[in-house]
């Protein structure tokens, strides 16, 4: 076997050509030119799986968690050696050609696919570990195994696009799967519909990313990235016909990515995307499938970073960042189902993520796409860890649960903290970096790039982003495990297999976050930053030493956040109970109210937040897009008055006597309708010997 | 003309040509269903001494193995399960207002193409050469791989299809233990086979 | 030989399929006779094959083809018919006038 792979990749590196041109990097060894089994193994696993899995001894699941062992080891191994040694070499294997473009296969080793591999196969691993126990005896079990591993696998072909071609087909096979993983419950309407929501969604969000492509791809006369990158390195002057519609097709390559990565206002999809099972929930919106778009525009970087080219499209990404960060994390407030919560905070941090590749921060984007990849999948697994003991979704069945789940309930305050922001975990470090992205772009971009002012009223969203959170998950932490139990299935904590993962999970959510302590360590900015276009570091900036002040600010506004949440659904669980068991007159109204306190806060800050806002917002998140439509229809259909009233004065003699004429042609056709398929028959073939008798006599 | 007559491989064509057409005429219009198929297997196998006649050796027996070995029991099957009328039944064929318009319709379409031909090809020569069987193989291995392997997953296709559309329903309660995936598309078909 | 005597072979196979297509009323027979015209298209390719000296012989693995996808035919075609019949108790063809609406 060993031979065989050994042959079949000397074939390969024969007919290999191109690659990273940087001399200081290195093309990686046998482990980069190895590296085509990362996305080729889940692919024929997935089969494997649904041909033999359920032969197998765990049912199919033996094999997935098999191919993501191996993808997080490779990932690993790649990660270690990249730090060691930084690489960045493509390979391409031509498939056949249009024109004197090729249409390949490849795979593409550097700092951004490498540390994708490594989230990918690490997250991934983890999460399919758990997804044993979270599925067991469920009655599609291989089913679901197998469409998981092709999940995992599409993701990995798309991050090891060195092409365009392939980055739309594993683009497409993540879409697929998706579809396939969120309507794994499928007999309950809702489900399927849901996933038929998120297929749409994306698929109206693709057209932007074929167009993108298309035109990128027929300006520079490749479908290779690195030779899209040569050309803007050239700048400008030396691509006119790419600088020319740079604009458009970055926008359009943007709005593909915002299909994907769910910002505003195609976000729709992805909390209607929980019906799925949770660790699907899990393996989307951490390291898979939401991460596409932030991917793409970072794959694309240079394209939105050098001026004349796309970079005018920075000031569009940076707001509809800025939108999305703030106005889902609000809705985040007004849930009661612990996975909607969730939801909207991944919005939230996708946001985060997309603004900050708008302000030009591509390792900051990156890093948060990193450090949220592990707190964001310990939260959904926490709390499917909690679904799975309490069998419901919704908060208010929760509660007390800290006694009864405490490994649970441990891992998911470490997610908590992390997605809040506080030092020392992983959140803080990514968020701070973007904090300061945005503060640089307020000081240093021209008005073309979004301006000073854009920057510095982004940054202060982002701050108030960072207070919703704490906010909210404050709130969650809170319902879910302190105070009384409401729920009536008896909890209990999760088994090994699920609580392991989150274990890991945590030591990655609480650790991570240290690669790249500004001033102290940069490991992430070395690893996707590896790629030396020439001038690439020109680009972007990267904080040279943690910024105090806005470090403050981001952990003043978390910590604004939680106490306001404390204050607000801390004292409501001993109240409810007291309530409940002892009445004191005098005592009890005033208890019953909270000290009148929280009416203070309910009136004072949470009506004003929660009420119009929040409702506002959610109210937009269900009727604008039916409003659009409707009144697409309404100006239709006046239209159509004004059309009917011009009909009824003028045209309608006319209209009544052709309405005759067609009638009465009709009625006379309709004989030939006798339903009977052999005179159908009959007059099909005589047409045909008069059409071509006619056509012999003419010619 | 002379030379035509002349020739024994003309011989040989019209001493098949005749009986084919009277085979072919007397499937489309006997009576009894049985015959017509029979009749079927001698136009068939007239086409397969056509084929002999052109050289064509590997096509022929392929029409003889696949056409006559296999088709016609297939068809004699469907006469035998949809109890056909075995004897003679004279409300097989429709009635004789269509036979004249179909007949029409098919007479034209026969003018239309001889003439055609011979204003295409007047009396252009064929010369029958033996085509051997490696050929045909290195042909179909080589050139016409994908498209051979496309009819075998056309051939399973219809092996699926014709089990999946053929197959009679197993009676309700013997399939007590079947997952819930299935239920839905059987309680479909039982629903239609219940009114047969 | 000449050509033109195959082709019209063909067509006069062709044209009797084509009328056993239009006449017959049992579903049966109506495939029979698509055979028919099936075996006239083979007779085609093979004499143009011949004809044209193919170095590839691409008429005659077409009509390999054809009677390949003849057998398919006949296999959905039959499954149908018997489906029909038992649904219908019948496998005349114009009594399935389902397309009047």
């Amino acid at each position: 076997m060993l031979q065989l792979l050994t042959n079949l990749n000397t074939i390969i590196l024969a007919t290999e050509e191109g690659g990273g041109h940087a001399e200081a990097l290195s093309d990686g060894g046998v482990l980069a030119s190895m590296a085509w089994l990362i996305p080729v193994v889940p692919m024929v696993a997935a089969f494997a799986i649904v041909f033999f899995g359920k032969k197998m001894p765990y049912k199919g699941w033996d094999i997935a968690i098999g191919v993501m062992a191996f993808e997080a080891l490779y990932g690993t191994v790649l990660l270690l050696s990249h730090i060691s040694n930084p690489i960045a070499k493509d390979f391409s294997v031509e498939i056949a050609k249009i024109g004197d473009m090729a249409i390949e296969w490849g795979w593409s080793v550097d700092g951004l696919s490498i540390m994708m591999y490594f989230v990918v196969g690490v997250v991934g691993f983890l999460v399919f570990a758990y997804a044993k126990g979270y599925m067991e005896g469920d009655i599609r079990f291989t089913w679901f195994f197998a469409s998981f591993t092709l999940f995992a696998g599409g993701m990995l072909v798309l991050v090891s696009a060195p092409n365009f071609i392939q980055l739309i087909v594993g683009w497409e096979l993540v879409g697929v799967a998706s579809w396939l993983l969120i309507g794994h419950y499928w007999e309950e309407h809702e489900n399927s519909s849901a996933a038929i929501k998120a297929f749409l969604t994306n698929k109206v969000a693709d057209v932007g990313l074929f167009i993108g492509a298309i035109m990128i791809s027929m300006s520079v006369g490749s479908f290779r990235f690195s030779d899209v990158m040569h050309a803007i390195e050239e700048g400008a002057a030396h691509s006119p016909v790419l600088a020319q519609f740079a604009f458009w097709a970055g926008l359009a390559l943007f709005i593909g990515a915002m299909g994907k990565s769910a910002q505003f206002p195609l976000h729709v999809w992805l909390p209607d995307a929980m019906a799925g099972p949770t660790p699907v929930s899990a393996l989307m919106h951490a390291a898979t499938m939401v991460t596409a778009g932030i991917y793409l525009v970072g794959r694309m970087f240079p394209l939105y970073a050098v001026e004349g080219f796309a970079d005018e499209v920075r000031w569009i990404i940076i707001t509809i960042g800025a939108l999305t960060l703030f106005l889902t994390g609000l809705i985040a407030l007004v849930q009661d189902d612990i996975k909607k919560v969730l939801a909207y905070s991944t919005l939230s941090q996708l946001g985060y993520m997309m603004a900050a590749m708008g302000a030009g921060a591509y390792t900051a984007g990156l890093f948060h796409l990193f450090t949220h990849a592990f707190f964001k999948a310990l939260l959904f697994l926490g709390a499917g860890s909690v679904i799975h003991s309490v069998h419901s979704n919704n908060m208010s069945d929760m509660g007390g649960l800290r006694k009864h789940m405490p490994q649970t309930f441990w891992t998911f305050a470490i997610g908590s903290v992390a997605l809040a922001g506080v030092i020392p975990f992983a959140g803080f470090w990514s968020k701070d970096e973007i904090l300061a992205s945005f503060e640089y772009a307020g000081g240093h971009y021209t008005a073309a790039q979004g301006g000073a002012a854009l920057g510095t009223a982004v940054l202060w969203i982002a701050i108030a982003g960072a207070f919703v959170t704490a906010f909210y998950m404050t709130r969650t932490v809170w319902l879910t495990f302190f105070g009384e139990y409401k729920g009536k299935a008896h909890p209990h904590e999760s088994p090994k297999i699920m609580t392991y993962p989150l274990i890991g999970l945590a030591v990655g959510s609480a650790l991570f976050g240290f690669i790249n302590w500004p001033g102290v360590t940069h490991v992430f900015t070395d690893i996707v930053g590896g790629r030396a276009y020439e001038g690439f570091h020109d680009l972007e900036h990267h904080a040279e030493s943690l910024n105090a002040v806005l470090a403050l600010l981001g952990l003043a506004a978390a910590g604004l956040g939680w106490y306001l949440g404390w204050r607000i659904w801390g004292p409501d669980r001993e109240t409810q109970a007291e309530r409940d068991t002892f009445k004191v007159n005098g005592l009890y109204p005033v208890l019953e109210k909270k000290y009148y306190i929280d009416d203070a806060y309910m009136n004072g800050v949470i009506k004003p937040i929660r009420g119009p806002i929040a409702a506002a917002m959610n109210w937009f998140n269900g009727h604008v897009l039916d409003f659009i439509v409707n009144g697409a229809g309404l100006l239709m259909k006046s239209f159509g008055k004004v059309v009917y009233w011009f009909d009824q004065r003028g045209v309608d003699g006319a209209i009544n006597a052709s309405g005759a004429v067609t009638g009465a042609g009709g009625g006379m056709l309709r004989l030939l309708q006798t339903g009977k398929v052999q005179q159908y028959a009959i007059l099909i073939f005589a047409a045909t010997v008069v059409l071509v008798a006619g056509l012999v006599i003419w010619f | 003309m002379t030379d035509w007559i002349t020739s024994p491989e003309n011989w040989a064509f019209v001493l098949i040509a005749v009986p084919m057409v009277f085979a072919a005429f007397r499937a489309v219009t006997s009576p009894n269903v049985v015959h017509s198929v029979l009749f079927l297997v001698v136009a068939l196998a007239a086409s397969a001494a056509l084929f002999l006649l052109l050289g064509a050796e590997f096509v022929a027996w392929t029409v003889v193995l696949v056409y006559i070995g296999a088709i016609i029991v297939l068809f004699l099957f469907g006469i035998m399960i949809t109890r056909a009328p075995l004897g003679v039944e004279t409300e097989l064929s429709h009635s004789n207002q269509t036979k004249l318009g179909a007949a029409i319709v098919s007479g034209a379409l026969f003018a239309l193409i001889t003439v055609t031909t011979i204003q295409g090809f007047g009396d252009a020569e064929v010369t029958a050469s033996p085509t051997r069987t490696v050929e045909i193989g290195e042909s179909i291995f080589q050139r016409f791989v994908i498209p051979f392997e496309v009819v075998s997953v056309v051939l399973l296709a219809a092996l699926i299809g014709g089990i999946v559309l053929a197959r009679r329903d197993p009676v309700e309660g013997d399939e007590a233990e079947r997952s819930a995936m299935g239920s839905a598309q059987s309680a479909n078909l039982t629903a239609e086979g219940g009114e047969a | 030989m000449i050509l033109s005597q195959f082709i019209i072979l063909g067509a006069a196979l062709f044209s009797l399929g084509v009328y056993g297509v239009l006449t017959r009323r049992n579903a049966v027979l109506v495939l029979l006779s698509v055979e028919l015209m099936l075996a006239a298209v083979n007779i085609n390719f093979v004499a143009f094959d011949v004809f044209l000296r193919d170095s590839i012989a691409g008429g005659q693995i077409f009509s390999l083809f054809v009677i390949a996808v003849a057998a398919a035919e006949v296999g959905i075609g039959l499954a149908i018919v018997l489906l029909i019949f038992r649904n219908r108790q019948s496998a005349n063809v114009d009594e399935l006038d389902l397309m009047k609406l």
